[in-house]
Order: C-alpha cells, then structure tokens, then sequence
C-alpha cells in the first residue's frame, strides 16, 4: 500500500521509498524532514479537489504538505 | 580595536528565530542581500553583558546542511566560513522549536557535530506547554553537550539568560578549541533526535492541539477554500477603502511640496526638472505606499499566525494545473499592490524554474497602477447601468479585467512551464507551522521594512527614469504655436509609435502617452490629460473632465483596445528593473517585455477589431 492511498485518521509506517520517483532536491527536502522509511505518519487532511491532493501528511508533532506523487512513492504498512 | 565579532542564528524554519532575533535585537537591523544571490541578509546588533557588541546574523532557516534551496545554500556556506566576503560566524545560537523536538534535533546535531561553540535557545517553550509537554533542559544541555536555556521570544523569556550563554561561548570562542565531533548518517541522527527528544520530555499530556481543530476547519474541503476567498474579498476590501485618505494624503502634501518650489525658485530648467520630472513621477509611485503598506499588514499577519502556508496549501492544486505550486500564491497575491514588491516575494520558491515562472507572471496581477487608467476609461465609456440586482455595469467590466489578468497568467504560466522554464512538475513540500498569536511589535519591523524596501528601489529606479522621460518630454523645446509635447524628442518617438499601433485602433494621442507611462502606468491618465489640455481651443474645454473629452475624442473600440492593452502591457520600468536584479541579469527582463508587449498589441488588437465588426 502506497501513502497515497492511506485515508485521513488512519496511522502508517513508512516501509521503505522509491527515490527514483522523486527528484533530488525533493528528495533533500523530504529526507530533511523526516519522511524516510521507519517515519510513523499519518494523514491529517487531503485536497479540494479531484485527486485530493496535496496530502497534510502528521509526522511527529509536525505537520507537512505534499503532493500525491510523492506520496505515491512510498510504501506503507498500516499500523 | 578588534574588529566585531558575530554570531548567528540558526535552525530550522518554523523554529520562531525571526521573533528572537527581534527580540534582542530591537528595530535597528541593517536588511542586504548576500553577494551574487538573491537571499536576504539580515543583521542586527546585540550588546552583551559585559558592554561588548556583537553583530548578530538572522540566517534563512534550514532543515539539513544538504541545500535543497538557495536560503539553506547560504546558511550552509557562512556556517562553514565559506561564503566570500562574510565572516565566519564565532557563535552559532541554534534556535529550536521546544514543541517539535524530535524534528528539530535533527538539524541541531548536524550544527553542533560542527564542534564551534554553540549555544541552544529552546525557544517556544510557552507554546510547547500549551500542547502539554513539560521540557527537561538540563536533560537535554547534557545529551547534547552544550548549554541550553529556555526562552519565548515574543515575551522576552529568557534573553538575558540567552546573551549571558552567547558571552560565555563567546570567550570560548577566542580561545579557537572547536571539538568536530564524527558524522552521522542522517538515519542516525534521526534515531538520536528521537531518543534525546525522549529524555527531555518529563511528561506529555494528551495531545491538546489548538491547530488540529482550527485545520479541520481551515483545511475543510470545501470550507476552506470558502474562507480563503472571503478572507481575500475582505483583504482587498481594505486595501483599496482604507488606502484612499493616505494616498490622497501623499498627493496633497506632494502637491504642497510642488507650490512651494514653484513659488520660492526661480522660473527656470531646474525649478521645471523639480516639479514636472521629479515630485511629479516619485509622487506617482509614492502614492501606492498606503496600499502596499496595508496589503502587507494582511501579509505579514497571515505569515507570522501560520495561515498562509495553509493558503499555499490550499491553492497548490489550482496552481499545480499550470505547473505551479502553492509557494507562488504569496507573490502573486502581493502583486495584486504592485509587481515589485511581488517579484522579490518569489525568492521563497526553491524550485528555480517556479520561481521564474512566476517573476514572469507577475506583472499580469491587476496593480494598483492600473486602477486610475481603468476608472477614467470606464468611467468615459461604461454606462453607469445596472445588469441585474446590485450589479452594475461599470463594476462588472473592472471585475472583468481582473479576472482577465488572472486568466491571461495562469494561460501564460502553462505555456512557460512548457517552454522557456521547462523543467518536471516540480513538487510541493511545506511545513504547515503550528498557529500562533502574532506580535504587533514583529508585524511594525516587517511593514517598516517592505515599505523601506519598496521606497528605496522604486525610488532610485523611478527617480532615473522620470528625469529622463522628464528630459525626453522637454527638449528640443517647441517653437511659438507650436504644441510641447509634439516638438519633444518624445514627440518624435510617438510619432514612429503611432504607426505601429494604428493597426489597433490607438490614435497620436495614446501613442504619446503610452511613453511616459513606461514609469508607471498611471502617468498615461495624467500624460492623456496634458494633451488634451495643450490642444484644446479654450480654457472651458481644457476645464472639462478628461473622461468627458475621451469620450468626444475615442471610439468605443479604441477605448477597449485601450483597456486590453492595460491588462497586459509591462509599462512599468520598477518592474522591469526589478526583475533584471532578481534574476541577475538583462536575458529575462527582455523576454518578458517581448512577450508581455506581445501579448497587449495581440489582445488590443483583437478587441478592437470584434468591437469594430460588432459595429460597437
């Protein structure tokens, strides 16, 4: 299961992430905050519309937006 | 003498480092930019305890000393002492938000690895007990192996405290014994981060989260938007009913200023230079002062409460449709004042291809400047009629050029970021900041400092070009019965002009106003009126409204064209002059005046030619 998939209230961790699909800086910046494997999440809000992007993903006592495609890229197992 | 030594503050975004720099700092900080990029340099001076000054640096908040920005690129350099022409820092003051530990520790131990003296301001610590954690500072100087003391910025907590530890580290300092410590991985100083993060919390109560529940309405689906946009009414409400008495304020006291030069100098070049070249076009840019100040006062609040991330976040997928992100609605929302002040809001948008799509976009945002040329032409042209309960005509049509402006960006965006910015979707990834309360003293340095800002860049630009236009518009002189401005070398210019833009339905008179109003656009309105006013046979036709005589003198579809070409045409050289220092050099500026000058003639043209056929 992808973190794109996870609904808002559920909790997950962060298994393992595909690199290749983010981009380097994106990447930086998403390492920098946490959002590796091992991070616990889970999502606080989603988007207006269609697709309901971007997520409001809850790691730690932080909150942090990202996209789907990003979301897309990591593996989560449920917790 | 020795030279001054300094320190810096450092940490992550989000972690109330601006508010502590304020804090023991005060108002006297000195605002530049670092040599060669566009990121802020802000400095301030703190005297220690014992009466020595120290220069103390606010650096751009970082998450990691990899860069993913040019703001963390230049914390990393003169951290390290690598940056040219700026000192090594001999205190490093790392400022961690006392409420998200865990993810601040991560970043604090990559600083303190560095083995500089360094000193911990846990900052925030009001609103950590707010959400119910009780802190261990001693637990956590310990874990990390320098001092630590608590502080809260906004209520002045713990300065003293603060400074007393920066003297120490200080005299440290001089003895020169850093102590680099081994590199961790960054999964290690995560664990690391997570377990001190563990030490010093004593207790934890339920997560009493003021922010969870305002998101579950601010970020509602469909609410949120809605009091986004109800915000924004209000916003714009206020910008343009509350600024009327400053800006008329400014007018008059310009105009005073005027009177008096004109009766103490004597007839002549230079009282004309004064009068006509320089009140008269620094005035024009001046005047916007009051909306820019009051749009920003909204800015500044939405920014320090923590909302306008939730701004961002809530318009990023309306923005990632033309290839944007959220990060570029706070300088398109600002250029809805004036272009400039927005284009330097763009340095907050990492990606560079965003950014500079964005600078690009910019001068499409319907400015202030445009507002005096819209009212005369609608007020000239538009039948003040109603087309349904409450709406009239003339508003509609205004509405109607924003909303074209808006639409013509968001077009222009999505052919940019297929083309000369051409890059991958770029991403979205923001820290939405816990909310918070915030201080009137923070939000007066900010408004100072953007208006000074502003002031002082339109200024001097402003200041060079309305003398040369002045000049242009003055000689060679005109012989007896013949008119000014047709004599002017600016004159000659119109006339080269006029040809060009006949095709669109702009007549000499309008060729010739579009040259001055390269300054700002609503010199055209006051260029248009001394026109008409040099031609017309008598006084009571030159006492006649402008409107009216436009009215007499312009078809209906010139007067749209007119408005059209507004909507689009870059005839603002701040702007252009500002986008030449934000993107380093003369390559962008241009682009954009060819393809937004481009774009006016198109649409001017087009409106004129449908409105001639529909035989309006």
């Amino acid at each position: 299961m992808k973190l794109e998939a996870l609904e808002p209230g559920k909790r997950a961790r962060i298994v393992s992430v595909d690199w290749s699909r983010v981009a380097p800086e994106d990447g930086v910046r998403l390492r920098a905050l946490g959002l590796d494997e091992g991070a616990r999440v889970a999502i606080a809000h989603r988007g207006v519309f269609g697709g309901r992007d971007p997520l409001a993903v809850i790691i730690g006592r932080m909150t942090v937006a990202l996209r789907r495609g990003h979301a897309a890229a990591m593996e989560i197992e449920l917790l | 003498m020795t030279r001054i030594r300094t320190a810096a503050l450092v940490g992550n975004p989000n972690a109330g480092k601006s508010a502590l720099f304020n804090a023991l700092t005060g108002a006297r900080q000195k605002i530049a930019n670092y040599p060669g990029v566009t990121v802020e340099r802000k400095a301030g001076r703190l005297v220690l305890p014992n009466g020595e000054p120290v220069e103390l640096i606010d650096l751009p908040g970082a998450y990691s000393f990899e860069p993913s920005s040019p703001d963390e690129e230049v914390t990393r350099k003169v951290v390290h002492g690598e940056l040219a022409g700026e000192a090594t820092p001999e205190v490093l003051v790392l400022v961690l938000d006392a409420a998200n530990l865990e993810q601040h520790l991560v970043f604090a131990q990559e600083v303190i690895a560095l083995g500089r003296p360094t000193v911990v301001a846990l900052n925030m610590i009001d609103l950590a007990e707010r959400d119910g954690l009780v802190l261990d500072a001693a637990a956590l100087s310990q874990a990390l192996g320098v001092p630590v003391i608590p502080t809260v910025a906004v209520r002045r907590r713990g300065l003293a405290e603060l400074t007393a530890a920066i003297e120490t580290a200080e005299i440290r300092a001089e003895t020169g014994d850093d102590h680099p410590q081994p590199h961790l991985t960054q999964p290690e100083r995560r664990l690391a981060a997570a377990n001190m993060a563990k030490g010093a919390i004593l207790s934890e109560t339920a997560q009493h989260r003021l922010h969870a529940g305002l998101d579950k309405v601010l970020l509602h689906p469909w609410l949120g938007p809605l009091i986004l946009f109800a915000l924004l009414f209000v916003v714009f409400q206020a910008v343009f009913a509350w600024a009327t008495p400053f800006a008329d304020g400014i007018e008059g006291l310009i105009g005073g200023i005027s009177t008096i030069v004109t009766d103490t100098m004597p007839a002549g070049f230079f009282r004309d230079l004064i009068t006509e070249g320089i009140l008269a076009g620094v005035g024009s840019v001046v005047v916007f002062l009051p909306q820019i100040v009051i749009l920003f006062a909204f800015i500044l609040a939405m920014e320090a409460s923590g909302y306008m991330a939730r701004a961002a976040y809530l318009m990023d997928r309306m923005m990632q449709g033309v290839g944007l992100s959220g990060r570029s609605f706070i300088p398109l929302l600002s250029s809805f004042a004036c272009a400039i002040p927005g284009i330097m809001a763009t340095r907050s948008i990492a990606d560079p291809k965003d950014r500079l799509t964005t600078i690009l976009i910019a001068p499409l945002m319907t400015c202030s400047a445009r507002l005096p040329v819209y009212a005369v032409i609608i007020a000239a042209f538009i039948p003040a009629t109603t087309v349904g309960p409450g709406i009239g005509l003339q508003g509609l049509v205004l509405f109607a050029l924003y909303v074209a402006g808006i639409v013509g960006a968001m077009l222009a965006a999505l052919v940019l970021r297929r083309s000369v910015a051409k890059g991958g979707a770029s991403g979205f990834i923001m820290e939405l900041p816990r909310y918070q309360m915030p201080l009137l003293k923070d939000l007066a340095i900010g408004l100072w400092q953007r208006a000074w800002v502003f002031l002082r860049r339109a200024g001097t630009i402003i200041f060079t070009v309305t003398i040369i236009l002045w000049l242009l518009l003055t000689f060679p002189k005109a012989a007896p019965g013949e008119s000014q401005v047709e004599a002017s070398a600016a004159g000659h210019i119109s006339k080269g002009l006029a040809v060009l833009v006949e095709p669109i339905g702009f007549n000499r008179e309008i060729a010739l106003a579009l040259i001055p109003a390269m300054a700002a656009r609503e010199v055209a309105v006051a260029s248009l009126a001394t026109t008409y006013a040099v031609d017309a046979p008598d006084e009571e036709a030159a006492a006649a409204g402008l409107a009216s005589q436009l009215a007499s003198k312009w078809s209906l579809p010139t007067a749209l064209a007119f408005l059209a070409w507004f909507v689009f045409a870059p005839q603002c050289l701040s702007t252009i002059a500002v986008t030449r220092r934000e993107t380093n050099g003369w390559k962008w500026p241009i682009f954009m005046m060819a393809y937004l000058f481009g774009l006016a003639y198109i649409f001017a043209g087009l409106t004129f030619w449908i409105a001639t056929a529909l035989g309006l």
